[in-house]
């Protein structure tokens, strides 16, 4: 798996619980190592061995981590850049929601080797959208759903949300649109300050 | 153009090219794109001419509505700038119009990125289908990918440096070792710079071993690799090639009376007892010198000339040290500096 989504659990662990627990993780998931590399690739098996390990750490169940470190992502300011990136992807909410489709290209033009599932964006009725993850990275859904959780907070939009998981192993996000303007939402300029 | 011919083309444009200007057949602006109108808010106002907003580098001749609607003809990118902002490169492309006018509409090219940030330009600033959101998205992703690889890399780097520091470093002593060695001497070689160079063979240091055990072996090199750090300079090199085998190395230090002190300096600290536990351990050296004046001598030679001093040191009784004479190779010249011994 890509160092990047190592990486990311990595920050998320330490962040919120704290440098020992993952230690303790990553000693319980056999790892020789604590630090990952954001730019190197790691073994498959050791990142799910690894994940296992942080669930069993935390004592949390692997849905809810995962959920967690998606609205982690997004809304700690140790991980503003990926913020600015995701809201490049649409002026408003529902903008925003169809710029899913376009992850898996703009995920590989920031990281060449960074392979992320293709989204299918849906209007499935007034206000009603779905967003319908290919198989390939479990749990993939259970992160979006944290992203686009915490998501429509920077945009000041209501949603309601919730997850399906099909027999295929393709994972559906459920997005009721309350109201798109429902708070201010948080700023977001174009342009990046220099330092 | 007049009537609603005007006003339909200007609410076209105004949402496909948000950065154009409708110019009259005089060359006077007659209507602003809605984001051009922004960032020019109040330094230009329609109603002024075209050329006193901007200069135009390409083509070179445009100065007038002829020239710029014969540009048009030829098709091809107009290059130009803000007159009140000549950093800021533009581009453009020019339209006719039936009324003699023409549309031209601009873009930041390049420049945007510093655009939007100068401007406070927003996603709504450009026509949808317009890439630029894409590439100031681009610029920060590519950002931030380059400033993780930089820190990885930096991590790698340094590294490497330890990795090679211990490569290079005996690690008893802390002194070079014989790789660093070959390492400087290839080096010395190619510069053809004049050193000297020194083989050191610590005395007694065998019966030390055997008396006392490994352990005050040890002890009684730390020692000495201590008293030979403190009797050479900064850019000097030591380093320890085997068991009791050292060599040292004075780059531009080719004075035989200078080395000849040094070489005594050298003798007088490692005879000094060394205290290992209960015990006192007493050594001396033997030292050969040899001293490379000619920048075509190979190192080989030069190392293998003060081992033939070195011999004749040990010879001659131990604690004693002897400099090779030049182009020697059997016989030594013993006469002058061979130290007294105790």
């Amino acid at each position: 798996m890509h160092g990047l989504i190592n990486r990311a659990l990595q920050s998320f662990v330490c962040t919120t619980y704290g440098k020992e627990r993952w230690r303790r993780a990553t000693v319980a998931a056999g790892l020789s190592f604590s630090e990952f590399e954001a730019m190197l690739v790691y073994d498959d098996d050791l990142s799910r061995k690894l994940f296992d390990a942080v669930c069993a750490e935390l004592g949390r169940g692997a849905e809810d981590v995962l959920e967690d470190l998606g609205t982690y992502l997004v809304s700690n300011p140790r991980t503003e850049s990926l913020r600015r990136l995701l809201r490049f992807g649409g002026v408003d909410y529902v903008d925003f929601l169809y710029s899913f489709e376009d992850l898996p290209d703009r995920a590989r033009l920031a990281v060449a080797d960074l392979r992320l599932p293709r989204i299918e964006v849906r209007e499935q009725s007034q206000n009603r959208f779905s967003l319908t993850c290919q198989p390939g990275l479990p749990g993939f859904g259970c992160a979006l759903l944290g992203v686009l959780r915490a998501m429509a907070d920077d945009y000041g939009a209501l949603v309601t949300l919730g997850r399906s998981v099909t027999e295929g192993g393709s994972e559906t996000v459920w997005v009721a649109l309350v109201e798109d303007a429902f708070s201010e939402g948080r700023h977001f300029d174009l342009g990046v300050q220099a330092g | 153009m007049t009537g609603p011919g005007a006003e339909m083309i200007d609410d076209m444009l105004d949402r496909l090219c948000p950065m154009h200007v409708r110019l009259g057949p005089d060359g006077v602006m007659r209507h602003f794109g809605p984001t051009l109108r922004k960032i020019r808010g109040g330094q230009s106002s329609e109603g002024q001419a075209f050329w006193d907003m901007v200069t135009i580098s390409r083509p070179r001749s445009v100065d007038g509505m002829d020239a710029l609607l014969d540009a048009a003809r030829h098709g091809g990118t107009l290059r130009l700038r803000f007159r009140d902002d000549p950093a800021a490169a533009l581009k453009g492309v020019v339209v006719p119009l039936d009324d003699g006018g023409a549309v031209v509409n601009l873009s930041f090219g390049i420049s945007v990125v510093d655009a939007v940030r100068i401007h406070g330009l927003s996603a709504g600033d450009f026509a949808p289908t317009d890439l630029a959101i894409e590439l100031l998205y681009l610029v920060e992703a590519n950002a931030a990918a380059m400033e993780a690889s930089r820190k990885l890399n930096l991590r790698l780097q340094s590294g490497m440096i330890a990795a090679e520091e211990q490569a290079f470093t005996d690690t008893l002593t802390g002194l070079k070792n014989r790789r660093a060695l070959d390492h400087i001497l290839a080096r010395l070689s190619e510069s053809g710079e004049t050193f000297a160079l020194m083989h050191l063979d610590l005395d007694f240091f065998k019966q030390v071993n055997d008396t006392y055990g490994h352990a005050a072996g040890d002890t009684v090199l730390q020692r000495a690799a201590r008293v030979m750090v403190a009797a050479t300079r900064e850019r000097d090199a030591v380093a320890r090639i085997g068991g009791d085998e050292f060599v040292l190395i004075f780059p531009r230090l080719v004075d035989p009376d200078k080395l000849a002190m040094i070489a005594r300096r050298l003798i007088q600290g490692l005879e000094e007892p060394i205290p290992v536990g209960e015990q006192t351990c007493r050594i001396s050296a033997s030292i050969g010198i040899a001293i490379r004046q000619d920048s075509e001598e190979a190192a080989e030679d030069l190392l293998h000339r003060a081992d033939i001093a070195l011999y004749a040191a040990k010879r001659a009784g131990r604690g004693r040290f002897r400099v090779a004479g030049a182009g020697d190779t059997a016989g030594v010249d013993d006469a002058t500096f061979s130290h007294d011994g105790d």
